[in-house]
């Protein structure tokens, strides 16, 4: 399924839903092209929802890690949400789980932004 | 009665869609020889990997160069290979995606998944001249299947594992 993007504000923070793939091609460019767009907007506090992302590939893990130094770049912080078990065990063995803030409660990972 | 052994060999061309396509066609193969549908999860990403590598890589998002997807079941094992019409590559070239300083790259994480992912994996060079991916799968009840865990991605089993 291609990959679908919605965002809403929690407070200070920009929660992203994604919903399908996020992998080589349109889901890989919907990621980036979202999170620059909450840039331009200084919007920079970012919770990344993947709840409805059950696969991954390396170019989304990519993405990912582009987002999340792009934001820290603008000063800002991004987290993830609701990691599917697949997301979650790519993330385990690429050593990117430790790395990213990752949440399982929203309403915490709202409170947790600075 | 052993299995026969079977094959079956693709040409792609090198466009974003072939990687889908290539996905979908070694998930139908791997479904009937048997894989559990993590195993068949495992294979499907391998080969997206091995493709983007093929793609992106090796043939540098040139449409007048192709991408050569090769599936052999054994009585044993599933393999597969992926050549692509670049200039080819060493595996001990390609950096290690979970050293410190590559934690934070954007790219590099295919070949570390793929040696993650399937049983045994190598690149050798290709009769294209370009780099020859070659990666298997012992089928379910393998007899000369290893018993040290050759399931992929659950720890360190063959020389080609990333570190």
């Amino acid at each position: 399924m291609a990959l679908h993007a919605t965002y809403r504000d929690v407070g200070q923070v920009t929660v992203i839903d994604f919903g399908g793939k996020i992998t080589l091609g349109d889901g890989s460019a919907l990621l980036r092209k979202t999170v620059r767009q909450l840039l331009d907007d200084n919007r920079n506090k970012i919770l990344i929802n993947l709840a409805d992302v059950d696969y991954i590939d390396s170019s989304g893990i990519g993405e990912l890690v582009h987002a999340y130094t792009s934001v820290q770049n603008r000063g800002g912080e991004l987290k993830l949400l609701h990691l599917t078990k697949k997301v979650r065990d790519l993330l385990q063995i690429t050593k990117l789980y430790t790395v990213f803030d990752v949440h399982t409660d929203e309403s915490a990972a709202v409170r947790s932004f600075r | 009665m052993a299995q026969e052994n079977k094959h079956l060999e693709v040409v792609l061309d090198t466009q974003v869609e072939s990687v889908n396509l290539a996905e979908e066609m070694c998930l139908r193969v791997a479904e009937a020889a048997g894989f559990d549908e993590e195993m068949c999860y495992r294979i499907g990403m391998s080969v997206r990997e091995g493709v983007i590598n093929a793609f992106h890589y090796g043939n540098q998002e040139r449409p007048d160069k192709k991408i050569h997807l090769a599936l052999d079941i054994t009585h044993e094992k599933l393999v597969i290979h992926v050549m692509d019409e670049g200039k080819g590559f060493k595996l001990k070239d390609v950096p290690d995606p979970l050293a410190e300083e590559n934690i934070l790259s954007t790219s590099g994480r295919g070949i570390f998944l793929m040696r993650a992912f399937m049983d045994e994996f190598d690149v050798v060079a290709g009769r294209t001249g370009g780099a020859e991916i070659i990666m298997s799968k012992w089928l379910p009840g393998a007899v000369n299947a290893p018993t040290n865990g050759a399931s992929g991605a659950d720890g360190e089993k063959d020389s080609g594992k990333a570190h």
